[in-house]
């Protein structure tokens, strides 16, 4: 195992209300945590808690096969974090990305060196004398994450450090971060309440709810079949499909849900007990009966609107077919051709490679509510 | 009408000529009220980091009497600074009273509470998160309080501004244990109330224009480096 910072079993109360419950998360040297929670789920605590910033009332904090507390700054060293807000403090662009170089006593010459290096990787190069208060908030939170990577952290924690930015500079710092994050192999927990952030930044994934971690994993098994129906409903999914594989042919496999059957690519065996699920916008819509031309979409369902809502410029239709609920996302265009409303019926097309499988943990079936 | 021209006449002169002890009395005061600040600052400003920062009961305790402190009546520093250094008193083996030392006591105990509250006002507006960001980056807490000292450090000269102010015009702590004796414990306010009383309104009239002007230079100096460090002000 080769788990950087690990927090286990973690519990937080504030004024006798639990605000932390969590048994185990781990961050994997090299890899990106998104932690993904609705506001109040006690992201930020567990952020804070792992940062070695508070306290818990309970649990440990492991941090190289050692347990460390808030006290022990040796390994407060090797952490880095940086916030909502960029919190930038007063004087130069150069002073606030040299901060944490100056507590570690690093020699001006070095330490002004460090400085244009991390402002050079977050596109900043060459702007250590402007005042770091007069910055726009794409700017500022550049500066942010140069400050955090200037100290070279074995790990960096980021609490929400896009949600305060306009959508257009959101997607691009999310992804300059995500691609810089990665090319310096570096240890990540990305708290965001962004599905599509996350999904932008991610390995894996956990999902949070009132203080408890709900599904965790590798980031596409969590947005495509996350276990837990809550977190499902939160990534915007339907719950997932529960079925039995029936056989398997050239890698694809015939699984039988609930009276359909469904084609998926997935490394399982006859037998096994799944769990599978479909994003929204990787099933394609026509029109019941129509003549769909041969492709590589395997699963043609035919289905029945059941609900139809929309989601900020496109519909989410929610389908039945047999005892199967998938989602599928349409254009406005799209559900006006259709004539799409509840109790229409419609065909649902998509591909065995768009269908995620789970394998259910063979015991403890049926053992938590 | 003639009284205040013939006032200003004699002022003026008095401050051209240097005949009589202005200038003297201006550098007693300066003297006296700037280490009265100075030990105010050095005490004052580590109390006001400690009431900003903090949270918690012995903390609200402590802002309400720095608060208070503020309006404290120089007359009863006066009286209770002249009871302890008097020949009776607990200290009056020193030997201090009616001397500039005395003077500086007392001109800092009224500046203390004034250098504290405003310095905690400054220190309680620095963001919680800041403090939290630079732990993120590995501050120990000696650390974070420089940070947040620098981050209020317009409220700090604010507290020097306000402390200096308090004690450059104040009369009766001064008059009580430094007795105005000319040539050493004489200020301009003493000498102010002295002129007045001889019925001297010229040199009066000469060490209240310099009292005047040195506070408004003092205002002045504040907001030339509230200015020059707008540019790095969070708005």
């Amino acid at each position: 195992m080769s788990a950087v910072l690990e927090a286990q079993g973690i519990r937080k109360s504030y004024r006798r209300r639990e605000v932390l419950a969590v048994d185990r998360l781990a961050l994997e040297a090299g890899r990106t945590v998104a932690l993904l929670g609705p506001s109040g789920a006690g992201k930020s605590t567990l952020l804070a808690v792992l940062g070695l910033l508070e306290r818990p009332d309970a649990g440990r904090i492991v941090f190289d096969g050692r347990e460390v507390s808030a006290g022990d700054r040796k390994a407060r060293l090797q952490i880095a974090a940086a916030f909502q807000r960029p919190w930038l403090f007063k004087g130069t662009v150069g002073e606030n990305v040299g901060y944490g170089l100056a507590l570690r006593g690093l020699p001006t010459a070095d330490w002004r060196c460090r400085v244009a290096e991390a402002l050079e990787r977050v596109g900043l190069g060459g702007w250590e004398d402007r005042s770091a208060l007069a910055l726009s908030g794409g700017e500022a939170q550049r500066v942010a994450l140069a400050r955090a990577l200037a100290v070279r952290p074995r790990v960096l924690l980021l609490d929400e450090p896009l949600a305060s930015l306009d959508p257009v500079v959101k997607l691009r710092l999310a992804q300059d971060f995500a691609r810089l994050l990665h090319e310096d192999g570096m240890t990540v927990l990305w708290v965001t309440h962004d599905h599509d952030e996350a999904a932008l930044v991610a390995d894996d994934v956990a999902v949070m709810r009132e203080g408890r971690i709900v599904a965790s994993g590798p980031a596409d098994d969590v947005f495509l079949v996350p276990g837990d129906p809550w977190a499902a409903g939160f990534l915007g999914l339907e719950a997932p499909v529960a079925g039995v594989v029936a056989e398997v042919e050239e890698g694809v496999a015939r699984i039988v849900c609930e009276g359909v059957d469904l084609f998926a690519v997935a490394p399982v065996e006859p037998g096994a007990r799944v769990r599978l699920g479909v994003r929204p916008e990787d099933v394609v819509l026509f029109e019941a009966g129509a003549n769909v031309p041969a492709s590589s979409a395997r699963n043609r369902l035919a289905c029945v609107v059941r609900e139809l809502e929309p989601a900020g410029v496109t519909f989410r239709a929610i389908l039945e077919c047999a005892g199967v609920r998938i989602a599928a996302r349409v254009s406005r265009a799209a559900a006006r051709e259709l004539r799409l409303a509840p109790g229409a019926e419609v065909l649902a097309v998509f591909k065995a490679t768009a269908v995620r499988v789970a394998e259910e943990p063979s015991s403890h079936e049926g053992a938590s509510g | 009408m003639n009284l205040f021209l013939d006032a200003i006449g004699e002022g003026v002169q008095a401050l051209a000529s240097g005949g009589v002890d202005v200038w003297e009395v201006v550098a007693t005061s300066l003297r006296v009220s700037g280490a009265a600040v100075a030990v105010a600052l050095v005490l004052g400003v580590p109390a006001g980091l400690y009431l900003g920062m903090r949270r918690g009961a012995a903390r609200n305790v402590f802002l309400v009497l720095a608060n208070a402190g503020m309006g404290l009546p120089p007359v009863v520093v006066g009286l209770v600074v002249a009871m302890l250094l008097s020949r009776r008193g607990p200290l009056g083996s020193l030997g201090l009273l009616y001397t500039r030392p005395a003077m500086v006591i007392a001109q800092a105990v009224i500046a203390m509470p004034v250098v504290a509250a405003v310095t905690a006002t400054a220190v309680a507006s620095v963001p919680v998160e800041l403090r939290l960001q630079a732990r993120s980056l590995g501050a120990s807490r000696w650390h974070e309080a420089v940070l947040v000292l620098k981050e209020a450090r317009m409220g700090v000269v604010a507290a020097v501004a306000a402390g200096f102010g308090a004690v450059i015009s104040e009369v009766g702590a001064v008059m009580m244990v430094g007795g105005n004796l000319e040539g050493s414990t004489r200020v301009m306010t003493t000498a102010i109330v002295q002129y007045t009383r001889m019925g001297r309104y010229g040199p009066a009239l000469a060490l209240s224009a310099v009292l005047l002007a040195l506070v408004v230079a003092v205002n002045a100096v504040l907001a030339r480096v509230q200015r020059s460090a707008e540019r790095f002000e969070r708005s």
